[in-house]
């Protein structure tokens, strides 16, 4: 029983970790057609800017994510115009090297500033007391984490289901010559939604360090897992991706408490199976 | 259309083409052989430098010709590194079987996952092909008893070639071996593709709609293409595996997949001398950025990669064809 | 034992609407039919049908007597049901030789062959020679698709599907996209296709149907209205109302 419930909020929390750092690389490919290899790396800059305002400038946590998200957010912006503006039009293999490049780049840069080695990001004491629930005790970073990821996928819902902006992404995701001939600004949406992904890619590095941690190499190490929560959530699916990262991050979870010798294997198996059958992903449309 | 016109686009007929390519792979055989001479306290680099040629190529049978876009090629090479160096610690040492199982496990792996990826297409044979390097890695990084594990597989120690020929310390031997082997892959290769095998994968490559529609059998075609590959793949694993006389788990790794795939498009795909240029360049340039500031290497690959996607997409071979046309657009 | 194709009763619906109802058509060898009708009648997806593309719910379709239906596309092509395509999906990097090339191996099942030259065999090679004589692509054998005119890719996809050596042909909008000063070469290409070919036209260019066409078929949502000669489609008045009338209104 204990280890039931060990492994759902376990579970449940990786997955919600996986579904904040892999939604915007889901909508990015949804709407731009981007394999973007290197949204990882927006994580990785999240959680460098972080390590480094928590650590070495000594600023308080909260402050920290916001100013690094923020951070991260021009940074993104800066560079769709830059760069991806470009490998939009760029064939699938183009895509593939053109963001491995820059992912190289990014790996290269937090190396030059801060070197190789493992980049803590100070968290408040309050993160590794235990909360009470009643029925058992859980680590007041798993609640923040849930909570967190529950806040977002609720705030993505409002913000595509209820507001203007949303109603002209989903446009542009189900068609994008239709969305523009109806007059939509499909360049300020594009700009504006992966900003936004690498936003909430750095938010959910931030506040996943302490499971998949932060450094130089993060976004080739975990640059696989983002992409299988898109490929088996479906393409420009929030739902999909939200599924899909759950699911995935609970038989990873209880992969390793039951079989620990075959770790990621089953991730990987059960992703086969999801693809083979449905090659568009849970929840894809295209 | 003018016959003129018609002259100036015409494709080189195939008898002159085939004569300049005979005397150009003839001077790449001779600059390949004087690289022996040339560089003799580096053979162990010039080695991996042509075994990696040969993975590439591999890579370029599977991209460039059949158009199939994987990211998974590592566990081909790896089946093949993990075949021959189980072998040889455990069966036999010599090094011809070493090379023949590897082709083997090289070729079953890549049917059996070719079964798999090449009902996908897009993304999803993309993540397919991760996946399968990934899961074959991980069970290679769980059964240590057997492979050594994250330490890679050791103690291997192969036996003279045809019982004359030992690997020494300096890497002449292997050197000869990777090289005799290659220039026979590359041979085979260039057969391959001129032959009406080679012409429908590019067939399929180009239109799969219209080779279904003359009565190809496209996903049975692209298995056969793949498993090919596979070989060829396995032929560069086990002889890293015999050279290095290591195997560690990189060979299955999704970098190695990432690496090559980065030296075929430098070189230019669909043809097989871009793999080779492509790979020379790549891994030269990472020798020499590495070497002389192993921290920020990656600043030049990245640099390297983005220049040639975003300024000669159709790789350095490709330069010549892209001048030829903004000197005519100039006229 | 009827030689030739034999259609029968063939019914398909995409949703609610209905594309192929109870459609019936004959195709002898020799035969050069038109298939005509407004936009959306259910022209191209009756192709489809024929070809294996599509499957219908009901009917029978018949090659010499047997039963082709339940062959997949790639195994009617062998049978010998052919079509040309109303988006050119040539192999456009390639010479124009070596997409004829490609077929011709392809039927010859040489295609496996991995080891010799694909222009190594000499009645392969004669037969492309043939093609590209019969359709008068010899000066630019040795181009790139890509670097033709629109009119020559036509051609290119004619014999291309030829070379698969058809015995029902079926000519999906041979004309689509050529300027009107090249129609004449489609039209000439067209006569001269083999005698004992049984041809199958689907077509919009009305001058073009009326000079190759013995017989003509107009189709309305996805039935069969009549058919007849070219004399007595043109005179019928209401295939004018239905048909002609709405095209010359535009």
């Amino acid at each position: 029983m204990s280890v039931l419930s060990g492994i759902l909020i376990d579970g449940f929390s990786y997955g919600m970790i996986l579904f904040m750092i892999a939604v915007g690389l889901s909508v990015t490919m949804g709407l731009m057609r981007v394999i973007n290899l290197a949204h990882g790396g927006f994580a990785l800059l999240g959680g460098a800017f972080a390590h480094w305002l928590t650590s070495i400038a000594s600023l308080n946590y909260a402050l920290s994510v916001i100013l690094s998200v923020l951070a991260v957010m021009l940074i993104a912006i800066a560079m769709e115009r830059a760069l991806y503006k470009k490998i939009y039009q760029f064939s699938e293999l183009q895509q593939v090297l053109a963001t491995i490049g820059i992912a190289f780049l990014m790996i290269a840069s937090v190396n030059l500033f801060l070197g190789s080695t493992l980049l803590p990001i100070r968290a408040p004491a309050f993160f590794s007391t235990s909360i009470d629930l009643g029925f058992r005790s859980l680590p007041a970073h798993r609640l923040v984490v849930i909570i967190a990821g529950l806040v977002i996928a609720g705030g993505l819902y409002i913000l595509l289901d209820r507001t203007r902006f949303g109603i002209q992404l989903r446009a542009a995701v189900d068609n994008r010559d239709m969305a523009a001939s109806l007059g939509i600004n499909t360049v300020k949406i594009y700009a504006l939604t992966f900003s936004l992904g690498a936003g909430l890619a750095a938010f959910g590095g931030i506040l996943g360090a302490e499971l998949l941690p932060i450094e130089a190499y993060y976004p080739l190490r975990y640059m696989v897992l983002f992409l299988v929560v898109v490929a088996v959530g479906g393409m420009g699916s929030i739902a999909g991706s939200f599924f899909a990262a759950i699911s995935l991050g609970i038989i990873d979870t209880a992969a390793r408490y039951i079989v620990p010798d075959f770790g990621t294997v089953f991730f990987f198996i059960a992703m086969m199976i999801v693809l083979t059958l449905r090659p568009h992903g849970l929840l894809g449309r295209i | 259309m003018s016959t003129d016109a018609a002259k100036t686009l015409a494709v080189t007929p195939p008898r002159k083409r085939f004569r300049t390519r005979l005397l150009l792979d003839l001077v790449l055989i001779g600059i390949g052989s004087a690289t022996f001479f040339l560089f003799p306290e580096n053979l162990g680099f010039v080695t991996r430098v042509l075994i990696m040629i040969i993975f590439v190529l591999s890579l370029d049978l599977v991209i460039g010709y059949a158009g199939i876009a994987t990211l998974g090629h590592a566990a081909l090479f790896g089946s093949g590194a993990y075949a021959a160096g189980l072998f040889a610690v455990y069966i036999s040492a010599d090094p011809l079987i070493g090379l023949a199982i590897g082709i083997i496990a090289g070729a079953v792996i890549a049917f059996l996952s070719g079964l798999i990826l090449l009902r996908a297409g897009g993304l999803t044979l993309l993540m397919l092909s991760i996946a399968i390097a990934q899961i074959l890695q991980e069970i290679a990084n769980k059964e240590r008893p057997l492979t050594g594990g994250s330490d890679g597989l050791l103690g291997i120690d192969m036996d003279p070639i045809f019982g004359i020929f030992a690997f020494d310390f300096f890497g002449r031997t292997g050197f000869w071996y990777v090289f005799v082997i290659l220039v026979m892959v590359f041979f085979l290769l260039k057969l391959v593709v001129a032959s009406p095998f080679g012409l429908a994968a590019r067939g399929i490559h180009e239109s799969p709609a219209r080779m279904r529609a003359i009565g190809t059998p496209v996903y049975w075609r692209l298995v056969g293409i793949y498993t090919l590959a596979g070989a060829i793949a396995g032929i560069a694993g086990a002889l890293s595996a015999q050279v290095t006389e290591l195997v560690s788990l990189e060979a299955l790794g999704f970098t190695l997949s990432a690496e090559a795939l980065i030296m075929l498009i430098l070189g230019g795909t669909g043809r097989l001398y871009g793999a080779i240029f492509g790979t020379v360049i790549f891994m030269s340039v990472h020798h020499w950025a590495a070497s002389i500031d192993p921290f920020n290497w990656l600043f030049v690959i990245g640099g390297l990669v983005l220049v040639v996607v975003y300024f000669v997409p159709e790789g350095l071979l490709g330069l010549p064809a892209k001048l030829r046309q903004w000197l005519r657009a100039g006229r | 034992m009827s030689s030739g194709l034999e259609v029968k009763n063939l019914q398909k619906h995409f949703g609610g609407i209905v594309v192929a109802n109870n459609i019936c058509l004959d195709l002898k060898p020799g035969d050069r039919k038109a298939l005509i009708g407004p936009n959306g009648a259910g022209k191209t997806t009756f192709a489809n049908l024929l070809t294996g593309t599509l499957m219908p719910e009901s009917g029978s379709i018949r090659l010499d007597g047997a039963d082709i239906l339940s062959l997949k596309e790639s195994k009617r092509v062998r049978a010998g049901v052919a079509k040309t395509f109303q988006i050119t999906t040539l192999f456009k990097a390639m010479s124009v030789r070596e997409n004829i090339r490609l077929p011709i191996l392809e039927r010859e099942r040489k295609s496996l062959n991995w080891l010799s030259s694909s222009a190594s065999f000499p009645e392969v090679e004669n037969e492309i020679e043939q093609l590209l004589t019969q359709f008068n692509l010899e000066t630019f054998a040795d181009l790139r698709v890509q670097d033709l005119a629109y009119g020559q890719q036509r051609l290119v996809e004619m014999a291309l599907t030829l070379a698969l050596k058809p015995r029902i042909l079926i000519l999906d909008e041979p004309s689509a996209g050529v300027p009107t000063s090249d129609a004449h070469i489609i039209i000439e290409a067209i006569e001269r296709l083999p005698q004992d070919l049984a041809v199958l036209i689907i077509e919009h260019d009305m001058k073009l149907v009326f000079r190759v066409a013995a017989r003509i078929v107009v189709l309305v949502n996805g039935a069969i209205l009549l058919e007849g000669s070219p004399e007595e489609i043109a005179g019928n008045q209401q295939v004018r109302d239905l048909y002609l009338g709405a095209s010359h209104a535009h």
